[in-house]
């Protein structure tokens, strides 16, 4: 393999410790793999694409992952690598993490995200639907189709846009559950709630959409926050802790205007 | 049936016109949507929870749809085959979305959106959808801004707009790089929401694997719980499948790796007619393959257009590095051919261009399959701050894939296929040839023609979800008995669910030697050899000749490891790629036939003398709609004539 410069890149020799599951009920454990012909130029995802080749051919059933776009937007994959959530690059999901990052020789271990309120499915592959669920709760603006006013009519000032947009590129992966100690999903509650209360648009929901989005996180078993930062640290979209802080004052407001 | 038989037997015509009925109304082009809905059956608000509404596909358009019909009232089922609706792969757009709301005074009207679409779909779609595609683009922001998208605004706080793939006007709307994804979580939003109401049940891991017609008409589908293979049935009183893009058929794409065919192929299979099935997009501003282990392909924003320079060495074989290369020896190839427009040619006339160049063996990168795109002008020019600004992120994700930093070397592009224009047919009503099966977005033929404007696919899968099929399908469901629909346990349903055990019984039972990427690896490449950027008579035999073959191979030698009664991913694949296998092969019969060059399809028989796709109106005026040919008997073409009263068509040039 050569770069444009001319340059040749040489494969590496990877070993692989990997989780493996038959499903929910049965006990997992790791499972240890070699990856010779590991190029550089990989991505994580086409690593473990061309460990299933061989797995095929001979016969055994290959790692399950979740996995879609490959260009870090769909949120799907989701891999703890070496222990951290979508592997050691800040700011990148699993699926755009190359193998460059990785030295031949090294031992990788892989294994899915851990938290109660995202039981395993198989091998790699969880079940987030509690994330689903908190949405549902209300993470909406209530807005019938064909019945809004023009889309010019409210002004909305930049910066809250901006501030909105920072909030809304969360990808829903759930890394930040798997980071955090408690398995709290704070940063993906906090980032919804903090996307819609900052836009004219989300207030007359605002405090109901707070109480019954926090009410259905805690229902689904997720941890609380103790302000680690881990999730925000783990996050590929580096969505910051603040928007756990705009909750928890969102919360107090809901309350104190309930009252 | 007339049999009007071609040079080879490969398919019939049928000379029987009215198979197709577009049902549009006649008048006025700007009074039709508005007439045809008023003449539409409705149903009581109070009955339509009698009715039950099955949508495939979480998309943009079908995330719409389901979210309005559960709003209106009726019992909705959504199925995709993502463990989130959140993540269809309308998610993926970046550059925006097209509305005309001429909110920069620069004399753009709905008029001007749908002149546009139909000549930049080479006169090749149906003017009334198109004209009402352009028509209720302006709700579709409307309505997006409501549920909170954050679309890019100015500091007085209104909406900002950019001009968008060459066009005239800034009329597009969008969220940094991510509107798709904000478009998307403003209809799953919408959708959730219904669920929280119990209007909508949405069915994650869920594969349609087949589609269930009682007396000719679509009343329910087959579905594979990804999760543990069951097997299971479902039945609705109409089916809406929304179930994106073929594009995938090529191996490599800039689709998602789960993106298949195999919702409307087996529809096309039940009877729904295939139009158009060789229109497919390429891209020209994609990161390109490194190697065997290709997965899939990037696409990077085609402004960097605005700013980088495209050439290949003069010399084919030149192995020098870049900065090695002196000016006098680079061939700056758009800019030389196209003085005008230079870089900014459309995107199939700068992918063709590409390969052209690379055929010619002065293809740069390791493969030989590359173009440079050289930004060292403009940040001589600009300097690298302002460089940054304008393209940060996309030189991040380019350095992040390629370990190259396009600040100093030139990137390395090559064209990649991302949309498929062509789809099942569809009428005025978006009802395919099957009654009761209606189909959005990508996964119909019906507003793009030929070729596709940017920032124009948001606005389809929008329109057909939020603002047409929430009209149509009460229409349809007017005609239907109320709180009858049939129970999932007649003949119909047995049959094809014995059908889908029966394939995935096969599929496990070969145990040969070859896995499922290998045939789809070699099924893509001969795709993108032969029925790709350029088209020819010789190749398309060829094509079509080595087919049936690989088909063939396939069940016989493809390796599925595991039991159906699991999370098989490998069996999952499996079926897709059965279906694209199928699909190949009618989109090279299509292409074969249209003996014409007309948006994204180039046949390179017909060009102008400088070189431009050279259409054939006095014989192709028309969509191509396959009928699929049962067992040994070869597919049917039927064809609807179009008429371009209001566009009157000329001949693209760009020199």
């Amino acid at each position: 393999m050569s770069g444009a410069d001319g340059q040749v890149r040489a494969a590496m020799r990877l070993t692989l410790k990997v989780w493996r599951q038959a499903d929910r009920k049965t006990p997992g454990r790791m499972v240890t793999y070699e990856a010779p012909n590991v190029s550089p130029d990989m991505s994580f995802l086409e690593m473990l694409d061309v460990v299933n080749e061989d797995l095929i051919l001979g016969g055994d059933d290959p790692i399950a992952f979740d996995h879609d776009c490959r260009e870090g937007i769909c949120g799907s994959c989701d891999l703890m690598v070496n222990g951290y959530a979508h592997g050691p690059r800040r700011g990148t999901t699993v699926c755009q993490l190359h193998m460059r990052e990785f030295a031949d020789g090294d031992t990788i271990f892989i294994e899915p995200w851990r938290a109660g309120s995202f039981p395993v499915i198989k091998d790699l592959v969880v079940d987030r639907g509690a994330l689903d669920r908190i949405v549902a709760a209300g993470g909406f603006i209530s807005v019938p189709t064909g019945s809004p006013p023009d889309g010019n009519a409210i002004p909305v000032p930049k910066d809250d846009v901006d501030r909105a947009m920072d909030a809304a590129a969360c990808i829903g992966c759930g890394a930040c559950v798997a980071a955090c100690p408690n398995a709290s999903a704070s940063l993906f509650t906090g980032s919804k709630l903090t996307h819609l209360a900052s836009l004219p648009q989300g207030q007359p929901e605002r405090d109901r959409r707070t109480m019954a989005m926090v009410a259905q996180m805690d229902a689904e078993g997720f941890g609380s926050c103790t302000n680690i930062g881990e999730c925000s640290a783990a996050c590929p979209k580096e969505i910051p802790m603040d928007v756990i802080a705009q909750m928890n004052a969102d919360v107090r407001r809901a309350s104190r205007r309930a009252r | 049936m007339g049999l009007l038989s071609p040079s080879r037997t490969r398919w019939r015509e049928s000379d029987d016109s009215s198979m197709l009925v577009s049902g549009a109304p006649d008048g006025p082009i700007a009074d039709r949507w508005d007439e045809h809905k008023f003449r539409m059956r409705l149903v009581n608000p109070a009955n339509r929870r009698r009715y039950r509404v099955i949508v495939v596909g979480a998309g943009l358009a079908g995330g719409a749809a389901a979210a309005s019909l559960g709003e209106l009232g009726y019992n909705v089922d959504v199925f995709c085959y993502q463990d989130s609706p959140r993540r269809a792969h309308s998610i993926a757009a970046q550059g925006g979305i097209n509305a005309a709301k001429n909110y920069r005074n620069d004399g753009d009207s709905v008029y001007r959106l749908f002149y546009d679409t139909v000549k930049g779909g080479d006169f090749r779609a149906r003017e009334s959808n198109v004209y009402r595609l352009a028509q209720v683009s302006v709700d579709i922001i409307d309505q997006c801004v409501a549920q909170g998208v954050p679309f890019a605004r100015e500091y007085g706080g209104l909406l900002d707009n950019r001009s968008f793939g060459g066009a005239q006007v800034s009329r597009t709307f969008y969220a940094r790089g991510q509107t798709g994804q904000q478009l998307l979580l403003g209809a799953y939003q919408a959708l959730q929401r219904q669920v929280q109401a119990g209007t909508v049940t949405v069915h994650p891991r869920h594969d349609m694997v087949e589609l269930v017609t009682i007396d000719g008409a679509a009343k329910g589908i087959v579905t594979r719980d990804m999760i543990d293979g069951t097997i299971e049935r479902w039945s609705a009183d109409v089916v809406i499948l929304a179930t994106g893009g073929y594009g995938n058929v090529f191996y490599l794409s800039t689709n998602a790796k789960g993106s298949n065919t195999t919702a409307i192929w087996r529809a096309h299979k039940k009877g729904a007619f295939f139009a158009n099935p060789c229109f497919t997009q390429i891209h020209p501003t994609c990161i390109p393959v490194s190697g065997e282990h290709q997965s899939k392909l990037t696409l990077m924003s085609e402004s960097l257009r605005n700013d980088g320079r495209i050439w290949v060495p003069k010399q084919a074989g030149d192995a020098r590095a870049p900065d090695q290369i002196p000016e006098a020896e680079r061939d700056y190839f758009l800019e030389r051919k196209y003085p005008s427009f230079g870089n900014l040619v459309p995107r199939d006339v700068a992918s063709r261009n590409a390969k052209e160049v690379c055929d010619q063996g002065r293809g740069v990168g390791p493969t030989g399959l590359g173009v440079y795109l050289d930004f060292s002008d403009a940040i001589q020019r600009l300097g690298a701050d302002r460089i940054k600004e304008r393209y940060g992120n996309l030189f991040d994700m380019y350095e992040r894939i390629t370990a190259e930093d396009p600040y100093t070397v030139p990137m390395r592009i090559f064209p990649a296929i991302h949309y498929t224009m062509g789809g099942l047919w569809v009428d005025y009503d978006l009802q395919s040839t099957i009654p009761g099966l209606f189909v959005a977005g990508e996964a119909n033929f019906s507003d793009h023609g030929a070729n596709r404007l940017g920032a124009s696919a948001l606005m389809q899968g929008l329109a057909d979800g939020y603002f047409v099929l929430p009209s149509t399908i009460g229409s349809y469901l007017a005609t239907q008995p109320m709180g009858k629909t049939p129970a999932p346990d007649g003949a119909a349903f047995s049959d094809a669910e014995k059908a889908v055990r029966d394939r995935v019984d096969t599929l496990l039972a070969i145990d040969g030697s070859r896995t499922v990427d290998s045939f789809h690896r070699e099924l893509g490449l001969l795709l993108w050899d032969r029925c790709g950027m350029a088209r020819n008579e010789a190749g398309l035999d060829e094509a079509l000749e080595r087919l049936p073959r690989l088909r063939e191979e396939f069940w016989r030698d493809v390796k599925v490891p595991g039991s159906g009664a699991m999370l098989n991913q490998g069996l999952e694949k499996a079926q897709r790629v059965a279906d694209f296998l199928e699909l190949g092969e009618l989109m090279c019969l299509d292409a074969l036939h249209r003996r014409e060059s007309c948006g994204g399809h180039f046949r390179e028989e017909s060009q102008t003398p400088d070189g431009e796709a050279q259409r054939d109106d006095e014989r192709f005026t028309y969509v191509g709609a396959w009928e699929h040919g049962a067992g040994p008997s070869e597919p049917v073409l039927h064809k609807e004539p179009l008429a371009f009263d209001y566009v009157h068509p000329t001949q693209r040039s760009y020199t």
